[in-house]
């Protein structure tokens, strides 16, 4: 005997099945290649389009976060997912920022950043504090060196977390950046030393989220975890978002991802508007993060910095 | 998480469907070759990904295995198995596909319910050696169960078993059966290797007795989830924001749809409101339509008292407000649930305490056999009854997917979850073996005696405020005028009543709930309480004012805290300045003072009996006590 009975069974049968009652579907060898047909296409009236769905889904993370902790901050690193991220916020809180924007600033951006920095911070009216990270002879030698200069932000923002005791911090991490960060949580418990467990973390379905992090540990708050690069440009672009230039192309190449100076390289195009970057992410094999030179000086370093906290 | 699916514009301007699938199964079935072999046959791989794992397999003298594209953690690599929810994308000819990988291995059910649980598909992977095995089945009820009811199965390792379809009909048809007796019908099974790529994108020679569709196409197949739009209105209220003189309402649209203009209710209460605007960012208000699935904000053309876990419904088509539910629901915890158990539920954004007053089925679905009822243990499934302290708005899953679910924590940490399978109704449900006796009096025929009506007044405030002493006084002053008022003081009612509860967060709330209640009846039968407690929590007293409704007359006693600390009636002050008196309210700033209060005094700047008239004009000025010039005005 099961709980399953006959009778029980239909009460959960219309939101999935189709809409002609038919959850069985017949297959025929010229199917395959053809295009979804118009009455299928009519069954999903797009009152909502696929931004609208991210954006609504952020807004749900943003408010649920804000709901449920007591002291959060969002991790500003002023690339393109965590300026949409502060949009997000934006549109959350009706136009306000209701906590604080954090920069741990490694003192090696570039000037373009700095500069973004400079001027959003007061247009978007942010409550912004920068946090410096400590001299890199405090970090661990034995890191190869890209690592070693990435180390340095998670000791930053430890200092960070204990200076103004944040119990949830908001990062921008997306699932389709790194394969590790496809693991993530939305809401996500780090340690006191702020490592991650990947082996030991909650259950996390219907949009319910585990925002009881110990004492000492806090949250990591993923907001556009669900979003691509291909959303993050496409958002900026229909929300008119500013950006840092150094993403568009300039003399053959641009930046895919922004990170310190030294350690992040510009990769080949003639993407000169963020249209162009679009079409040329459609085409394109290569991971986005392939100018960051830490993801790739051993085959574990990126997996070794997000147990320590790196985000 | 649950991104509402819609169509995914691409960048070329076309529209395709977006499907989320899961992939589950007994461990070792399969699933990541099977997820690595799809990225290939698909060219979804990255460039240089795959030469990148053969040279790492090559470096640590292995066979290169499609599964090491989602083992990309180092742990998982050394342990062989995957352990965690993986979200890839690819694209079959017609569809978006964001593949989420689940493990199969019983040690992280978890981790298989996090990602079946945003799934609008799911294949389903046996092994052609190994046949249907408990982990099969209890997948197999765990997508059912999660709502996921377009499963196509694939029958993998075909090369294991010289490719005999024989051996496939036997597998299809016991899966088939397990299935259908769920109310599962598999749109296909499939005869595959994913080692080889045999059935996954090709029908190869070798199984060239099937003529069904491949995996792809199976996958191309598959529907977006419907949209909730046609369901009724449900918006559960995440949190109230006052930015910019607004006071806004904000959650999530579920089901339905709504405007400016609607006439809504607010459950459970069941408050009637207008929808004065849709507010937006950066341009406001927002007009027309707002569906299913949006994040909202919407004022109100008068002020409700609402609170986060409330449901916004359209007049008429609301949900029932319920205090006992009865639910399906999957234990994820070690220590298994039990009956009397006490937890904590999330309903949308409701938070509640709850007790598990019946377990009425325990099984496990992998042996698909009942155990015992008195409890339910990790990754088995269950129906429960549960009874909540105070009542929340729910739906049955039938009438709506996405009210009709709950989850349930344990120690802060998400236990289990479930689906509503029936709301006991009314506006006070009551266990069906207790029936409530009224009154043999009616309210008027009390008042007509002690010319007032029922009322609670609440007077809050620090420790040493006045609360005692004017409630002693306001007692004294309605007696005297024939009333008929109750103490209720919130340490005599500690020493009693309330003796279990101590000074945590949760007692507090629960202490003066009881207190609530308590009042609410005297209230209800003509007479005022008058309540007298620190209650520092400005939801505890939310709470008592919903309760109490329209009886709630709050009071704050808002005395200086420099006096409040020389008055020192108690020497509770002192105590605490000499770390001898844990948990008092006074010297930290935990005291939450209202702002919503029909009354404040400040004792210190005022006379007992200045004090109590004013309580008195106030209960007055509004409709508690009897006007006499205008009764005696009626009567001339």
């Amino acid at each position: 005997m099961h709980l399953l009975a006959p009778e029980t069974s239909k009460d959960r049968s219309f939101w999935t099945e189709a809409p002609d009652g038919a959850a069985v579907h017949k297959f025929s060898p010229d199917q395959s290649s053809t295009q979804p047909s118009p009455t299928a296409l009519l069954a999903l009236a797009p009152s909502m389009d696929h931004l609208d769905a991210l954006e609504a889904q952020s807004i749900y993370i943003f408010r649920e976060a804000f709901a449920r902790l007591k002291k959060l901050a969002l991790l500003w690193s002023l690339g393109k997912d965590s300026n949409v991220m502060i949009w997000l916020a934006r549109k959350a809180f009706f136009g306000h920022m209701p906590f604080p924007a954090l920069h741990v600033d490694t003192g090696k951006k570039f000037p373009e950043m700095y500069a973004f920095r400079d001027r959003y911070g007061k247009e978007w009216q942010l409550d912004l504090r920068i946090e410096p990270c400590p001299p890199l002879e405090t970090i661990d030698p034995t890191l190869p060196p890209a690592a070693r200069s990435a180390a340095r932000k998670t000791e930053g923002l430890k200092l960070a977390l204990a200076k103004y005791g944040f119990d949830g911090l908001v990062a921008g991490i997306r699932r389709d950046e790194e394969a590790t960060r496809a693991k993530e949580r939305v809401f996500s418990p780090r340690g006191t030393e702020g490592g991650w467990d990947v082996r030991d973390q909650p259950p996390e379905f219907w949009d319910q989220f585990n925002a009881s992090p110990p004492p000492g540990a806090h949250l990591r708050i993923h907001p556009i975890l669900h979003w691509t690069e291909a959303d993050i440009w496409a958002y900026t672009k229909r929300e008119n978002i500013p950006i840092i230039p150094l993403y568009l192309a300039n003399g053959g190449k641009r930046y895919r991802s922004l990170g310190d100076r030294d350690i992040t390289n510009p990769v080949v195009s003639n993407a000169a508007s963020i249209e162009e970057i679009l079409i040329e992410l459609d085409g394109t094999k290569v991971p986005e993060r392939s100018g960051r030179a830490l993801d790739h000086e051993t085959e574990d370093a990126f997996e070794r910095l997000r147990v320590a906290g790196y985000l | 998480m649950l991104v509402p699916t819609s169509i995914s514009a691409t960048p070329n301007g076309t529209t395709r469907p977006q499907v989320r699938i899961v992939i589950v199964g007994h461990v070792d079935h399969g699933k990541s070759t099977l997820v690595g072999r799809l990225l290939h046959e698909t060219g979804s791989l990255p460039e240089g990904k795959l030469e990148m794992l053969k040279a790492v397999s090559a470096r640590r003298g292995m066979p290169f295995e499609w599964s090491f594209l989602l083992d990309a953690l180092q742990t998982e690599r050394d342990q062989g198995i995957t352990i965690d929810t993986t979200q890839i994308r690819f694209r079959t000819g017609s569809r978006d596909i964001v593949l989420i990988d689940a493990p199969g291995h019983a040690e992280f059910l978890r981790n298989m319910i996090t990602g079946a649980s945003q799934a609008d598909g799911a294949l389903l992977i046996i092994d052609a050696l190994e046949g249907v095995r408990d982990q099969t089945r209890r997948h197999g009820y765990l997508l059912h169960l999660l709502g996921v009811k377009q499963v196509a199965v694939v029958v993998n390792k075909m090369d294991r078993v010289d490719f005999s379809g024989a051996r496939f009909a036997a597998i299809s048809q016991e899966i088939s059966a397990h299935l259908s007796a769920l109310g599962v019908t598999p749109s296909a099974v499939i005869p595959i290797s994913a080692r080889d790529g045999d059935g996954v994108a090709e029908r190869t020679p070798r199984i060239a007795w099937y003529h069904g569709a491949t995996v792809v196409e199976a996958l191309d197949a598959l529907e977006p989830a419907r949209p909730l739009e046609q369901l009724a209105l449900r918006l559960p209220v995440q949190a109230i924001y006052k930015f910019d003189d607004r006071r806004i309402l904000a959650g999530r649209i579920e089901s339905g749809h709504l405007a400016a203009g609607d006439q809504i209710v607010v459950m459970p209460a069941g408050k009637v409101a207008k929808i004065k605007s849709v507010e937006g960012w950066p341009v406001t208000p927002i007009n027309g339509s707002q569906t299913a699935g949006r994040s909202v904000g919407i004022t109100l053309d008068r002020e409700l008292f609402v609170e986060r876990g409330d449901i916004i419904a359209h007049v008429g088509t609301s949900p029932r407000d319920t205090r006992r539910i009865r639910a399906r629901i999957f234990w994820l915890h070690d220590k298994p649930l039990t009956t009397g158990a006490s937890i904590l539920i999330r309903l949308g954004t409701r938070e509640t305490r709850a007790v598990v007053v019946a377990i009425n089925k325990a099984i496990d679905p992998g042996e698909l056999s009942s155990v015992e009822t008195t409890s339910i243990a990790r990754n088995h499934v269950g129906e429960i009854d549960i009874s909540l302290p105070q009542a929340v708005a729910a739906d049955p899953y039938g009438d709506n997917p996405r009210t009709g679910r709950l989850v349930i924590e344990v120690n802060g940490r998400i236990a289990g979850g479930g689906l509503v399978l029936s709301v006991d109704t009314g506006q006070r449900a009551i266990p069906v073996d207790i029936v409530p006796v009224e009154s043999a009096l009616r309210p008027d025929e009390r008042s007509a005696r002690y010319r007032h009506h029922g009322a609670v007044v609440w007077l809050t405030g620090l420790p040493g405020s006045g609360k005692s002493t004017l409630a002693r006084a306001l007692e004294r002053r309605l007696f005297g005028n024939g009333g008929s008022p109750v103490l209720l003081d919130g340490d005599t009612l500690r020493a009693g009543l309330n003796s279990d509860l101590g000074f945590s967060a949760a007692d507090r709330s629960e202490n003066i709930r009881r207190l609530a209640e308590v009042a609410t009846h005297l209230a209800r039968n003509g007479h005022i309480a008058i309540v007298a407690a620190v209650s520092p929590s400005r939801e505890d007293r939310a709470a008592a004012r919903r309760l109490a409704d329209m009886f709630f007359r709050e009071v704050y006693v808002a005395t200086p805290r420099e006096v409040c600390e020389s008055r020192d009636p108690k020497g509770h002050y002192a105590k605490a300045r000499a770390g001898t008196l844990q948990a008092f309210t006074g010297i930290g700033n935990d005291y939450q003072p209202p702002t919503n209060s029909e009354l404040t005094i400040d004792t210190s700047a005022r006379s007992v009996a200045e004090a109590t008239d004013a309580i008195e004009h106030m209960l007055a000025n509004s409709e508690i006590l009897f006007n006499e010039l205008v009764d005696l005005a009626a009567n001339i």
